[in-house]
């Protein structure tokens, strides 16, 4: 290990560096500073740890001259701290939460968010009310409260004190009730009749004073339905007198009688997550299924496009065949199409009624699979689609290292009778792994997550029956866990989907860990050849 | 013995023949598994029926009918599409490739405690694709919507952030391979007429790696094009679809009804791609042999 110390040192800075990086470092802060106030204020506390982690650490690595060399990668770590190291510790957060859609907020943002809902009291405090309306379908009510005091109301604007024939309220007549608001007339009984329907819906007022139509006479304020006692740590529905007492473990607010309240809250709940996933018999089942899949998948897509690629660069490895090169550049055009394009293209090709594929062997033989239906031919799907994909980039990496396989190996072979099959066996094959071994270990690990084919060329379908959660019979780990979060019907539970994804991590882990194991032996072969 | 002889040398003529003839047999079949698709695509994009049912691979009645159907529907923006996803990978592509280069430069230039851990941390780091923290992604690009809008949920400046979280890696380590093939006499020289630290690294260096960082800037480039995932999650409105979201939902579930349509856009969307591709085939085979994975 190095010292600390840097080899050239022998200048100083000029000073309009050091006021350029002061000046850089000015305009950082000073952002940082604007910023932090509304974050604290919207008590994002993540936001907040992020930004003074980043904004700290930018200004020491600046400041002080031994991170000299971080102040390279300061741009580079703050977008990886903020943009993977942030995702992935929230990610492993949120695998032991029951986040979910209903228990997206904190407890205390559900209990404000309960105490805004309203609801019309049975008794209570009312007014007599007058209802008004213009030609083009706005109302108006004009309400006497008991002690004879007057009001206009109209609705989403604040209830004002008003008095007949002043402002745009029209004069009164023998009742003492306007004739007419601004452009709004006055319904009689019998019209209000006809308008009652669209009457009972509105709300006059805005909050906290808000007031609806009780009756043909009385109107009545809103009140709030929901109220939160903290002796009890329950909330009480005032409209029916429940009780609904705090749940922390569930994360809900809970009647005797079992009746939850909606949104829930979020709270910690261990290692609930993961034992959902191995001991509920309804989602373990299709976990499996899908987690065997996934490797199936991701080692049957390396051999395929491997032995297609190998067997292609072998045949084109003879330096004198015509047009080898021209050959060549066909042979790659799968790989310089944009996957995503490929993969919607192949799925219209395969398309079991109307796909070139299908009715072609149609007419040949009479039958086409059924790509799309069937779970096995989906699967066998899948990986042709991912053969055609992979297969140049095997090619590509094979002729590389073809080239580098010293010609006099396979002469001493031949003169010792070794056939094509035996010198492929024990020269090309081997030699061969040493150095495209480790794109192997990459290229799998690439197709445990490869999103792309699976989800675009069949969104994991055919779907599995019965199952809780929709899962498909090609759903791989990444694609399950997308399902989960974004597309499932039951909407997205988050702290599921993350605690498979904290399994995801596991695999890719170990993955790199053999590899990281395999390049060094590769290396330690290379020194002692 | 001579008799011997010519028979081993027909039978050696007979086998040379045998295998010219596999050879050929194996490319008739080899170039029209890979290129058929891209025939097949390219004539449904001038059938003016617009259906995949009835496709020839030679159209009876060729005509432009299905790209003007596809540039000119405002409900699809398609040329707007393109110019997102160009756009993006452009941006993306440059930053990481400065990002990237800022960092094995240090890497490779400089001596400091940690070196060797802070490269493997960032290595291992970055083993973990981000998409696979989509959740975490989307609820903060959601909260930084909120102080800065144009890098928030549904905005290019927000989407590139976030490709830009994986620009140290596996490119730095490869660069740094190559940072430390410059020869450090250039360096030393360079600042005894007076060079700084950075001056070095723009003058000198930079010029010399142009090769590597080409190559990076175009996989980068050609991931960053041809991801679906997150831009699917984090962009929300059609206006700001890329490309390969919009082909995406184009299609979605529509592959009677609008093929040749989507056949003439998945032409004129592959073809930056293939074009680039031709120009730098050299560089890209040279950098994949040294661990370059296209996304």
């Amino acid at each position: 290990m190095q010292q600390g110390t840097r080899p050239h040192r022998g200048f100083t800075y000029s000073l309009s560096a050091i006021l350029f990086r002061l000046l850089g470092l000015a305009v950082i802060d000073a952002f940082a500073v604007w910023l932090l106030p509304q974050i604290i204020h919207d008590r994002v506390w993540y936001l907040v740890v992020l930004l003074v982690i980043i904004t700290l650490g930018i200004n020491l690595i600046f400041l002080r001259e031994e991170y000299y060399p971080l102040r390279w990668m300061s741009p580079g770590l703050a977008l990886m701290i903020l943009m993977v190291v942030y995702p992935l510790l929230f990610t492993v957060y949120t695998a032991f939460t029951n986040y979910s859609d209903g228990h997206l907020l904190t407890k205390q943002q559900v209990i404000q968010v309960l105490g805004q809902q309203l609801y019309l009291p049975e008794g209570g405090e009312s007014y007599k009310w007058t209802a008004y309306r213009s030609e083009d379908g706005q109302y108006a009510l004009w309400l006497v409260s008991p002690e004879g005091k007057t009001f206009v109301a109209y609705p989403g604007r604040p209830v004002q004190p008003a008095v007949p024939g002043q402002g745009d309220i029209g004069p009164a007549d023998d009742q003492g009730t306007p004739t007419h608001i601004g452009a709004l007339q006055r319904l009689d009984r019998i019209r209000v009749i006809r308008y009652l329907p669209d009457l009972e819906k509105l709300e006059f007022g805005t909050p906290p004073q808000v007031l609806k139509i009780r009756s043909l006479d009385e109107a009545a304020a809103l009140q709030p339905r929901y109220v939160y006692d903290p002796q009890q740590d329950a909330i009480v529905d005032r409209k029916t007198g429940k009780v609904y007492r705090a749940d922390d473990r569930r994360g809900s607010f809970v009647a005797p009688d079992g009746e939850e309240l909606t949104p829930g809250y979020q709270v910690f709940i261990g290692v609930a997550n993961f034992r959902r996933l191995f001991r509920s018999p309804a989602l373990r089942g299709p976990f499996l299924r899908v987690f065997l899949w996934t490797i199936l998948f991701a080692a049957g897509t390396v051999f395929t496009t491997f032995a297609l690629g190998l067997f292609l660069a072998l045949v084109y490895n003879d330096p004198h065949i015509r047009g080898r090169k021209i050959i060549r550049s066909l042979l790659i055009v799968p790989y310089t199409v944009p996957s995503f394009i490929s993969i919607l293209v192949w799925r219209g090709l395969m398309n079991p009624h109307i796909g070139v594929i299908n009715t072609t062997l149609e007419k040949l033989i009479g039958w086409a699979p059924p790509w799309f239906s069937s779970p096995t031919w989906a699967k066998i799907g899948v990986l042709l689609v991912n053969l055609w994909l992979g297969y140049p980039y095997m090619m590509l990496i094979s002729t590389g290292a073809l080239q580098a396989i010293p010609d006099d190996l396979y002469e001493a072979a031949e003169i010792d009778g070794a056939g094509l099959w035996q010198r492929f066996r024990q020269i090309t094959l081997p030699l061969l792994l040493i150095s495209v071994g480790p794109l192997l270990i990459s290229s799998f690990a690439f197709n445990f997550n490869n999103w792309n084919v699976i989800y675009l060329f069949n969104r994991g379908g055919p779907p599995m029956p019965g199952t809780p959660t929709p899962v498909g019979h090609t759903d791989i780990l990444v694609t399950y866990t997308y399902r989960l979060a974004f597309a499932s019907g039951g909407g997205g539970d988050y702290g599921y989907a993350s605690a498979i994804t904290i399994i995801i991590f596991l695999i890719v882990a170990t993955i790199t860990y053999f590899q990281f194991r395999y390049t060094r032996m590769w290396e330690e072969i290379s020194e002692n050849v | 013995m001579s008799r011997n002889m010519g028979g081993f040398l027909a039978s050696k003529r007979r086998q040379r023949q045998l295998i010219t003839l596999g050879r050929v047999l194996v490319s008739v079949l080899a170039i029209l598994y890979a290129v058929f698709p891209v025939l097949w695509i390219a004539s449904a994009s001038f059938d003016p029926r617009n259906s995949l049912a009835q496709q020839r691979l030679i159209p009876p009645n060729a005509s432009l009918e299905n790209y003007r159907a596809l540039l000119n529907n405002p409900l699809q923006p398609f040329p707007r599409w393109m110019l997102n996803s160009i756009k993006i990978s452009l941006i993306t592509s440059i930053l990481a490739v400065l990002i990237s280069a800022l960092a094995a430069y240090a890497f490779s230039r400089f001596h400091f405690r940690g070196r060797r851990s802070l490269l493997l941390t960032i290595l291992l780091v970055q083993v973990f694709p981000n998409f696979l923290a989509m959740v975490a992604i989307f609820l903060l690009l959601q909260q930084i919507k909120n102080y800065i809008p144009s890098l928030g949920l549904n905005t290019h400046g927000g989407l590139i952030l976030v490709y830009l979280g994986g620009a140290l890696g596996i490119n730095t380590w490869l660069m740094k391979g190559f940072f430390d093939a410059v020869p450090r006499d250039l360096d030393e020289s360079a600042r005894i007429d007076g060079a700084s630290d950075w001056q070095v690294f723009w003058r000198i260096i930079f010029p010399l790696v142009r090769p590597i960082l080409a190559v990076v800037g175009v996989l980068t480039f050609i991931g960053t094009y041809s991801e679906v995932l997150l831009a699917s999650v984090l962009l929300r409105s059609k206006e700001n679809f890329t490309l390969a979201v919009g082909l995406w939902q184009l299609i979605e579930g529509q592959y009677t009804q609008k093929w040749g349509i989507f056949a003439a856009g998945a032409l004129i969307g592959a073809i930056p791609i293939m074009v680039l591709y031709l120009i730098a085939q050299d560089w890209i085979i040279g950098g994949l042999t040294r661990g370059a994975v296209k996304g």
